[in-house]
């Protein structure tokens, strides 16, 4: 059902982790339909990108693509950061099955959200990014487990 | 890849060598049409009437009461579409359970749009109905009452004897979708007071597309395919004799081996739990601890997708099933898990490990071993865990 560059991004997933002190962090989806992609962004003075991390809750695409798109956006300034779409996440992953589209958009969105909260830190505009909506507060209720 | 350890009997069994050996003559030498008058047929017309005594005795119905279908989604169609038919004179409202499979909770959608009410009862966090709630929702025009008599993901039996007494009370005809339970669990339709039940080869050592259905005689339901005279009328088609005779003689041999089975199973699959539950942190299981099917095993844990699972799974030669949107090709994890009360981030965490007579203990230590190790990867990478993780350190 997968690509093999899928399976590669979900078996050997890079850039998985936290950054301490994050220029921004972004986090995305909700647990109710099963896909939370976090992206940490640290983005030097000349607003290059000189490291990104993700977490991810979710199935093989949701990780492959949150993995790719870190891939995707690593090195690149902001601006070009804010260029890369779901659709570039899912060429370089050699395509997705239809149900896993929404994966990659979650990629993209979680991408902007980190770029927002930057952009909020840093009191900047990046032009032609908007606030994102799919920012969500997980609610975790502590159950006896 | 290595061995492949095969857990998810609930989805699917292995053909049993002795059913196969049963079947094979019927394709190529024994092949006549158990409805033909000559000589040459009268083979099959036996094998087909052995199969039926078989299929019968494993639940103490007679033989005449059995009829062949394609399998148990065409069992259950047939149960509740030809009872609304023939019933709607009595009444038009069903009462069957939110815990159901599709095969019934679709059909029954199918219904309402027909103008027939359905009361869909609640379960409880082990996935059990209430009696109480069944005896309430019973009305003067209550026709039918279908609880499966096993659930297909988290195990539970339900109180079957119980709802069977309380349907025949009231004048009530009791279905029952006992296409997990049938051939692994003891099942008696007179002690039960069950009017029909449906049931599948493919779930316990029989072939792939023949089913059953048990109507008990007296019970007027029509016929669901029209067509020919075979099985009196009430089932068109030529027989699908070597389905038919693998079903006879899966049930045959689950017959012969059910209590030994039963507790061989029970025992590796408590293990099972007992193991997941002791090494896993944040983990549950889903079902009932003591009324479960034999073979099954459900879990959650927390802070992780079921689709992962299985893929890391796969990739080690372990097949096994979620309840997780991903695997369900909705937004929604598992009816049945959110029936019994998980919110839907923990309902996405799940995973069905179902057994079979064949598997064996190093199977279930190495799935744990390398269970413990999966959840543990799958966490580090979860921002859900990572959020926990602060949650508990700030506290």
């Amino acid at each position: 059902m997968y690509s093999e560059k899928v399976m590669d991004h979900f078996n050997n997933p890079r850039n998985v982790g936290e950054i301490e002190n994050a220029s921004g962090v972004g986090t995305v989806g909700n647990a109710k339909c099963g896909d939370i992609m976090r992206i940490y962004l640290d983005v030097d003075e000349n607003q290059i990108i000189q490291d990104v991390k993700f977490k991810t809750f979710g199935c093989g695409a949701a990780v492959a693509t949150s993995s790719m798109a870190t891939e995707l956006v690593k090195g690149k300034s902001v601006n070009e950061a804010l260029k890369v779409t779901n659709k570039a996440v899912m060429e370089a992953l050699d395509g997705l099955p239809p149900i896993k589209v929404h994966c990659s958009l979650l990629a993209e969105e979680a991408i902007h959200a980190a770029l927002w909260d930057y952009a909020e830190k840093n009191g900047i505009k990046i032009e032609g990014l908007e606030k994102p909506v799919n920012d969500i507060e997980e609610k975790i209720e502590d159950e006896d487990y | 890849m290595s061995k492949l350890i095969y857990l998810d009997n609930a989805a699917t069994t292995k053909v049993k060598d002795e059913v196969l050996k049963e079947m094979l003559p019927y394709f190529t030498e024994e092949y006549g049409n158990p409805s033909a008058i000559y000589t040459f047929a009268q083979k099959t017309r036996k094998a087909v009437d052995t199969a039926r005594s078989q299929v019968a005795e494993l639940i103490g119905a007679t033989p005449d009461e059995m009829y062949f279908t394609a399998g148990g989604s065409e069992s259950d169609n047939w149960a509740l579409k030809a009872t609304a038919d023939a019933y709607a004179d009595k009444g038009k409202h069903i009462i069957t359970s939110k815990i159901e499979h599709h095969a019934i909770l679709h059909t029954c959608e199918y219904l309402e749009k027909k103008g027939f009410e359905v009361t869909y009862l609640d379960v409880d966090s082990e996935g059990k109905i209430s009696l109480e709630e069944l005896e309430k929702a019973i009305r003067e025009d209550t026709i039918l009452i279908s609880i499966m008599a096993a659930n297909n993901e988290i195990g539970t039996i339900e109180p079957l004897a119980e709802i069977g007494r309380i349907a025949h009370e009231h004048g009530v005809l009791f279905h029952t979708d006992a296409v997990q339970a049938y051939g692994h669990i003891p099942l008696n339709v007179d002690e039960m007071n069950i009017d029909m039940l449906s049931a599948s080869g493919h779930k316990f050592g029989g072939p792939k597309g023949i089913g059953l259905m048990y109507i008990r005689k007296g019970v007027k339901i029509r016929s669901f395919i029209h067509g020919g005279a075979q099985e009196r009328s009430r089932r068109a088609g030529t027989h699908n004799t070597t389905g038919i005779i693998g079903i006879g003689t899966a049930a045959k041999l689950a017959g012969q081996d059910l209590e030994k089975n039963k507790a061989k199973q029970e025992e590796l699959r408590n293990h099972l739990i007992e193991r997941v539950l002791a090494e896993i942190p944040y983990s549950r299981l889903n079902g009932h601890k003591e009324d479960r099917l034999p073979g099954n095993a459900n879990f959650c844990f927390r802070f992780i997708e079921g689709e992962s699972l299985l893929i890391l799974l796969d990739q080690l030669g372990v097949c096994a099933s979620s309840g997780s949107a991903c695997t369900s090709g909705s937004l929604d994890p598992s009816h049945v898990l959110l029936a019994i009360g998980l919110p839907h981030e923990i309902a996405h965490g799940s995973l069905r490990l179902t057994l079979s007579e064949e598997t064996t203990l190093e199977d279930i230590d190495f799935v744990v071993d390398e269970l413990v190790k999966i959840v543990e990867r799958l966490r580090k990478m979860s921002p859900l865990y990572e959020d926990f993780v602060n949650k508990e350190k700030s506290k």
